[in-house]
């Protein structure tokens, strides 16, 4: 009789579910309202998908930047690793007569190198996260001038098919203004950036290493305790989130095709902004990758949405995703605190569940 | 004299005086003439000192200021403010406006300086009422004033960069005539003197350690770990504004996005090396200002030895790893280790093994 009522009590949604469920929930909010009050571009498939295209790069520092957020650290040196593999990439394929491969093989060595150093001196070496990141920032930044000063563009044919090659996506698509079909494209760089978020989804959910994560963020103590290498987890969070600083280099490389020190600027910003909005916790132990594609996402409509209302100039961009991030902190901070009173349980039926959900420990 | 040296070791100046000194002895081998201090006539008809120790004084006297209040909050919030330029660059397009609106003279100096302190503490308020009411880590609480700040002060601008130009300006931003020392350094020595007298007349130094170190014994004391988290803040928004009208008086326009850029960044930097834990806790006012004037005396190293401006992120990207691999706890355990297993004669068993 026991058993069957603790079979019958609904268990509460985990913290990470539930601030990813809002992220979900505004971003699609916001996105039917802009369709329903501006139509126009919102109704294209193409401008959703651009949203895809034009971010690719920043989704997939952003994931590399959530694994690192779970375990409780901080890694600020996506944008610099960024800029630093396209501008090496490039002058690699232009002046040394490289291979596509071979960049290939560059960029994901430089955001590995770079991962290695971080991962050594903030697990092993316990050195704050903010300033080991943030002089490999520094470092990646200073040495793209080493490099070359000036911006380089690559010309090299193998690449530039590479680059231009597009992905139709089948029955999606709007009519042009002589009313013929356009079918909607994606880029390369785009499925990459996906499967890597599922591929870190998977492990976050189903690997021993995902699990360690949470719990090193969650209390490193009590993970110690438990019997987890914390150290070693945090380095692999670190060398994750180095590799894919590098592969994102390489997919911004795909999209624009040229090598520059301003590339990528304010990226990392951005990224811990997109983390955020996602429900990811800089304090660690909560959050999750696709909430963190659904903050990306809001982010860039957001910016969007202000476009379409007229407000073109500039300022008004940074202002308003200054103040969606207020409304997100915010929100986060409230029911966080009320959820620790024990007085706000968001329930949902079994099926509507994103996966196991965590018992809440002050029931 | 043992105690005396173990002491010293010990404290949290330790690492940036020894890395001041280090930069001192490798610019001495360096060249010499790196140290010479000259009195030149400017252009304005004043004998002024110039030399690379006058730059790098006068260089990083906007960065130091801002550290002096980044130091508290670090201590107290166990968190950095990253919206430290942005604000900076709202304070200095407050004060360029008030400014550009009223004949120049120095009540109106005074008054556009106040206004613009005002500004800043009431942005910096927000940022403390988040950062201690709703319990938001710090980094996170002013990333929504770093996207928005500089977006702000071009708004308070109508979207333009105004230059101001008054013999008045220019003496707060390079000479007093007949002073032949730079004002900002000037300034700066006022300011940390007033800041360190504050610190020392009243509690507020020990209670900023006390919410950094346990916030719930703080609050059992008796101390508002909010309060005195909000006072924070508050200092910081003063120092921050005192930092970007000396740069606008510098430089004489306000340029929302270059003012004091990526000064955040050196802020936190300065904190870290002047041997306050980024985590919170016991800080060091001083050791974070000797912070500020090693970072400059790096960056002015670097442009003595022909490094190009873009490139000194680089090298002084391995300098800050150097460093802070030396303070690192683990490095000076093994370090400790190593030097028990050469000296095991001299050394017992009592030397003190510091613990992360």
């Amino acid at each position: 009789m026991k058993k069957n009522n603790s079979l019958l009590r609904r268990e509460p949604i985990s913290n990470t579910n539930l601030l990813m469920t809002i992220t979900v929930c505004t971003f699609i909010c916001m996105y039917v309202i802009a369709m329903i009050a501006w139509g126009g571009g919102f109704l294209n498939p193409q401008q959703f998908l651009d949203l895809f295209n034009n971010n690719a790069y920043l989704l997939i520092i952003a994931c590399g930047l959530t694994m690192v957020m779970i375990s409780g650290g901080i890694d600020i040196s996506g944008g610099g690793i960024t800029a630093l593999v396209t501008m090496v990439c490039v002058v690699y394929l232009e002046d040394h007569g490289g291979t596509v491969l071979g960049s290939l093989f560059i960029a994901l060595g430089i955001g590995l190198a770079f991962g290695l150093v971080h991962g050594i001196l903030v697990s092993y070496l316990e050195i704050q996260p903010f300033i080991v990141t943030l002089a490999g920032m520094f470092f990646a930044r200073g040495m793209i001038t080493i490099v070359s000063i000036a911006p380089r563009t690559a010309a090299h044919e193998a690449f530039l098919k590479l680059k231009q090659a597009r992905i139709t996506l089948p029955g999606i698509g709007y009519y042009g203004k002589t009313g013929n079909f356009i079918p909607a494209q994606i880029e390369p760089g785009v499925l990459v950036a996906i499967t890597i978020v599922l591929v870190i989804a998977v492990i976050l959910k189903w690997t021993r290493f995902g699990r360690n994560l949470y719990a090193v963020g969650g209390s490193s103590h009590s993970a110690l305790t438990l019997g987890i290498n914390v150290k070693r987890t945090k380095f692999y969070a670190y060398l994750f989130a180095g590799l894919l600083s590098g592969i994102s280099g390489y997919v911004y490389l795909l999209h624009t095709g040229a090598g520059d020190a301003a590339n990528a600027a304010q990226a990392e910003m951005q990224a811990i902004a997109s983390n955020i909005i996602g429900g990811t916790l800089l304090t660690g132990g909560v959050g999750n990758v696709i909430g963190t594609l659904f903050g990306m996402l809001s982010l860039k409509t957001i910016t969007n949405i202000v476009i379409a209302s007229g407000l073109t100039k500039p300022y008004y961009q940074s202002i308003t995703t200054g103040l969606m991030l207020c409304f997100f902190i915010l929100l986060q901070s409230v029911i966080l605190a009320i959820r620790e009173k024990g007085h706000f349980r968001l329930l949902l039926p079994e099926w509507m569940r994103f996966g196991k959900t965590s018992k809440n420990e002050s029931d | 004299m043992g105690n005396g040296l173990k002491k010293f070791t010990r404290s949290q100046l330790v690492i940036p005086l020894f890395s001041l000194l280090l930069l001192v002895v490798f610019n001495l081998i360096r060249d010499v003439e790196f140290f010479s201090v000259s009195i030149v006539t400017n252009n304005q008809g004043n004998r002024v000192l110039s030399g690379n120790l006058i730059s790098i004084l006068n260089g990083a006297s906007a960065v130091a200021i801002i550290s002096i209040g980044m130091t508290l909050i670090t201590s107290s919030c166990k968190g950095q403010d990253i919206s430290v330029a942005a604000v900076a660059a709202i304070a200095g397009s407050v004060f360029v406006s008030v400014l550009r609106s009223n004949e120049i003279t120095v009540p109106v100096i005074i008054l556009a300086f106040l206004f613009s302190c005002l500004v800043t503490v009431l942005f910096s308020t927000f940022n403390g009422i988040l950062v201690a009411i709703f319990k938001i880590q710090p980094m996170i609480a002013t990333l929504i004033l770093f996207s928005a700040g500089r977006s702000i002060a071009y708004w308070i601008n109508g979207g333009a960069t105004p230059t101001v130009s008054s013999p008045l300006l220019s003496s707060i931003g390079g000479f007093i005539p007949g002073i032949p020392i730079p004002s900002p350094i000037i300034i700066m020595v006022m300011f940390l003197i007033l800041i360190s007298l504050v610190l020392r007349f009243t509690n507020l130094g020990l209670y900023t350690q006390v919410v950094g170190i346990n916030e719930e014994t703080a609050h059992l004391n008796g101390i508002n770990p909010i309060l005195i988290k909000l006072i924070a803040f508050m200092i910081s928004g003063i120092c921050v504004a005192t930092a970007g009208c000396i740069t606008v008086c510098r430089i004489g326009l306000i340029n929302h996005e270059t003012l004091l850029l990526d000064a955040e960044m050196d802020v936190i930097l300065t904190v870290a090396i002047g041997g306050t834990a980024l985590s919170g806790g016991k800080f060091n006012l001083y050791g974070s200002v000797i912070g500020a004037y090693i970072i400059q005396a790096l960056t002015v190293t670097l442009y003595a030895m022909k490094v190009p401006s873009a490139a000194v992120k680089a090298y002084k990207a391995i300098v800050i790893i150097v460093i802070v691999m030396i303070s690192s706890p683990v490095v000076k355990e093994f370090a400790i280790n190593l030097y028990k297993k050469l000296f095991k004669k001299q050394v017992g068993t009592n030397i003190p093994m510091k613990a992360s």
